[in-house]
C-alpha cells in the first residue's frame, strides 16, 4: 500500500481533533503564545519542532509590535499626512503578519502536513489562538 | 439657522481678517477641519474589536475548565485566570458572550456587544467605543478641538473688544453684525447674530472647561500608560495595595506617550465588510493543506469572522436543552450551563463604564454609580438608540434558528420567542449576541 503521507492522497481527510495553544500573558498585552507542548500532539509531532515554531511566531510578533526609532517614524509619518499614506504603503505590522503568514505556510509545508497536521495562521483566529488540526491518519498500520 | 451663522461667522472673519490678520480665519478653518477629521477617524475605526471564539475553540476552553473545576456539580466561581506581569497579579475575566479569556485591558462594551481590547470608554459623543487602535485619534480629537474652542473664544473676545474700542462696549455687542450692510440680514437674523456672538461666548466659556479638563485627563492618563477603564476602577492605585502598580507602563512619560500616540497601529481582527455566509454548518478542514493559503487572508477572515458567528446561532438547540436549574437568571445560550449555573455571573463579569459621557473629568466621579449597572440595563436602554444603525449596517442571517436579524426595537419580550430560555434581566446581554455582535455598529 502506498504511504499516504503526501496530501495529495489525503484528499477529505477526516478532522480528528484541534489542538489549541492559548496566549500567553505573562509578559503583558503584546501577542505571545503559550511554549507548553500540547499533550494531544505527543504522538505526532517532536516538542522541540513544536516549540522552535511558536518561539519562532513569538518572535515575529513582537518585531511587529516592537517600539523603536522605526515605529515612531511611521507613526509620526503617517500622523502628518493624516493617514494617507497608508493608502500607498503598508504598515510594518502589516508586513510583518504577511511575513508570519509565509512562515506558517512554509511550516506547514515542510513539517506539519507529513505528519498529519495544520497550523493555522492566528490572525484567523484574531491572535486568540494557534490552531492545530489533527487529521485522522490513513495509513495503513498506523494506530490512531 | 446655518444662514445666520454664516452671516455671523463671514463678518467676523472679515473682520479679523482685515483688522489684525488673514492667518486667523485660515487657522481657524484647518483646525476645524483636523478636529472633523479626527472626529471620522476615532467613529469609524475598529477600536481593536475582538472577535469571538469559534465553536471549537469555546468547546475546548470549556474542558479545560471542568477540568480544572472537577465535575463535582457544585456551582463553579466565576472564571477567572491569573498571571503575573511584571511583578504584578492580574486577574484575567472569561467573557461569556465571547467565549473567550479576555486579555490583559480588554474589556467588554455591552453598548458595542464586542470585547475590545485595551478598552479605555464608550464614547456616545463618538458614538464608538475608544480602544487600542482608535485611542490616538480620540485623543487628537479632543485636543485639537480644545484648540479650537479656545481659538474661538479668544478671537470672538477680540472681535468684541476691538469692536468696543471703536463704539462703546455695549453697543458692540449689539451691533456687530450691523456693520455689515451687505450681508442683508433682516432684523430677526440680525437679533439671532447678535444672540449668536453672544452665546458663541457663553457656549465657548463652558466648553473650555470640558473639553480641556478632558484633554487635561486624557494626557495624564497617556502618560501613566493608563486606560480610563483602570483609572475609574483604581486598579493600578497605591491604596489598592503596597505594591500596587502599573505593569504596562514603560517607567518614563515620554516614552509612554511615544507608545500610545506613535505606536504600531495593528491592523483589525474583524472582517467588517464581509458577508455572512449563510447556511454553513461547520468551518470544514481544508481538503488540501496547500491551497488553503493561496486564499487570500481576507477571504479567510471572512470565513473566519463570519461562520463562527452563525455557528453559535446553529449550536443553540444543543445548548438550549439544560434549562435553568433554579430561578436565577441564566444565560441559556451558554454552554456553561453544563457545568452549573453560575448566579454568580453578574458579580463575575466586568462591566467597563458603557453609556459615560465622555465630557468632563469631573465627571469621573459620576461614572461610578454608572459602573456598578447591569448589563442589560444599559443595554436596553440604548438599543432603541443603537437599532437603526444595526439595520443599516449588516445582512440578516436567513438561516438562522434563533431569533431573526432584526430584532424589533430590542425589546426583552421578543426573545420569549426562543422557548424562553433568555431572560431578559440576564448580565449578559445574550439576547442579541450572536446577531448584534455579528457587525460594529460603526460602519466600515
Amino acid at each position: 500500500m502506498a504511504e499516504t503521507h503526501s496530501l495529495q492522497d489525503l484528499q477529505q481527510p477526516g478532522v480528528s481533533s484541534k489542538v489549541f495553544v492559548q496566549r500567553d500573558y505573562s509578559s503583558g498585552t503584546i501577542c505571545k503564545f503559550q511554549t507548553k507542548f500540547p499533550s494531544d500532539l505527543e504522538s505526532r509531532l517532536d516538542k522541540q519542532q513544536f516549540e522552535e515554531t511558536i518561539q519562532t511566531l513569538n518572535n515575529l510578533y513582537a518585531e511587529a509590535e516592537k517600539l523603536g526609532g522605526k515605529s515612531y517614524l511611521e507613526g509620526c509619518l503617517a500622523c502628518l499626512t493624516a493617514y494617507t499614506i497608508f493608502l500607498c504603503m503598508e504598515t510594518h505590522y502589516e508586513k510583518v503578519l504577511k511575513k508570519i503568514t509565509r512562515y506558517i505556510k512554509d511550516q506547514n509545508e515542510k513539517i506539519y502536513a507529513p505528519r498529519g497536521l495544520l497550523l493555522t495562521d492566528p490572525i484567523e483566529r484574531g491572535l486568540r489562538v494557534v490552531e492545530i488540526t489533527i487529521f485522522e491518519d490513513r495509513s495503513v498500520g498506523s494506530g490512531r | 439657522m446655518k444662514w445666520d451663522l454664516a452671516a455671523f461667522a463671514q463678518p467676523l472673519c472679515q473682520f479679523l481678517a482685515l483688522e489684525l490678520t488673514p492667518a486667523i480665519p485660515v487657522i481657524g478653518g484647518v483646525l476645524f477641519l483636523f478636529v472633523l477629521g479626527t472626529l471620522l477617524r476615532t467613529s469609524f475605526s475598529d477600536p481593536g474589536v475582538l472577535p469571538r471564539a469559534t465553536p471549537d475553540e469555546a468547546a475546548d476552553l470549556e474542558r479545560q475548565i471542568d477540568v480544572a473545576n472537577g465535575s463535582t456539580g457544585y456551582r463553579p466561581p466565576p472564571r477567572t485566570k491569573e498571571v503575573v506581569i511584571n511583578g504584578q497579579t492580574v486577574k484575567l475575566k472569561y467573557c461569556f458572550t465571547c467565549k473567550i479569556f479576555r486579555p490583559p485591558r480588554a474589556s467588554h462594551c455591552s453598548l458595542c456587544d464586542n470585547c475590545v481590547e485595551r478598552f479605555d470608554h464608550h464614547c456616545p459623543w463618538v458614538g464608538n467605543c475608544v480602544g487600542r487602535r482608535n485611542y490616538r485619534f480620540f485623543y487628537m480629537f479632543i485636543l485639537s478641538l480644545s484648540f479650537l474652542t479656545i481659538f474661538i473664544f479668544a478671537f470672538v473676545i477680540t472681535h468684541i473688544i476691538l469692536r468696543s474700542h471703536q463704539h462703546g462696549f455695549l453697543k458692540a455687542l449689539k451691533e456687530s453684525p450691523a456693520r455689515y450692510p451687505f450681508t442683508k440680514i433682516g432684523l430677526s437674523a440680525f437679533i439671532a447674530a447678535t444672540a449668536l456672538t453672544n452665546s458663541t461666548v457663553v457656549v465657548c466659556f463652558f466648553s473650555i472647561w470640558s473639553i480641556v479638563g478632558l484633554s487635561g485627563f486624557h494626557t495624564y492618563l497617556i502618560g501613566s500608560n493608563q486606560t480610563t477603564n483602570e483609572d475609574i476602577k483604581g486598579s493600578w492605585s497605591s491604596k489598592r495595595g503596597k505594591d500596587n502598580h502599573n505593569p504596562y507602563s514603560h517607567g518614563n512619560i515620554f516614552t509612554n506617550c511615544c507608545a500610545a500616540l506613535c505606536g504600531p497601529l495593528p491592523p483589525s481582527l474583524i472582517d467588517r465588510r464581509g458577508f455572512i455566509q449563510s447556511g454553513t454548518p461547520q468551518l470544514a478542514p481544508p481538503t488540501n493543506g496547500i491551497t488553503m493559503y493561496g486564499a487570500t487572508q481576507s477571504q479567510q477572515s471572512h470565513m473566519a469572522a463570519t461562520i463562527p458567528l452563525l455557528q453559535q446561532q446553529s449550536s443553540e438547540p444543543v445548548i438550549l436543552t439544560t434549562s435553568p436549574e433554579n430561578g436565577v437568571s441564566l444565560p441559556g445560550r451558554n454552554s456553561l450551563t453544563l457545568s452549573g449555573p453560575c448566579s454568580s455571573l453578574p458579580f463575575g463579569q466586568p462591566t467597563p463604564p458603557t453609556s459615560t459621557p465622555s465630557l468632563s473629568c469631573h465627571e469621573a466621579t459620576d461614572m461610578l454609580p454608572i459602573h456598578g449597572h447591569s448589563h442589560t440595563h444599559t443595554h436596553n436602554h440604548s438599543h432603541p438608540l443603537q437599532e437603526p444603525v444595526a439595520h443599516h449596517h449588516y445582512l440578516t442571517p436567513e438561516e438562522v434558528p434563533s431569533p431573526p436579524g432584526m430584532l424589533p426595537c430590542g425589546s426583552p419580550h421578543s426573545h420569549t420567542m426562543q422557548a424562553g430560555f433568555y431572560n431578559p434581566a440576564s448580565q449578559d446581554s445574550l439576547h442579541e449576541d450572536s446577531v448584534r455582535g455579528l457587525v460594529k455598529l460603526s460602519s466600515v
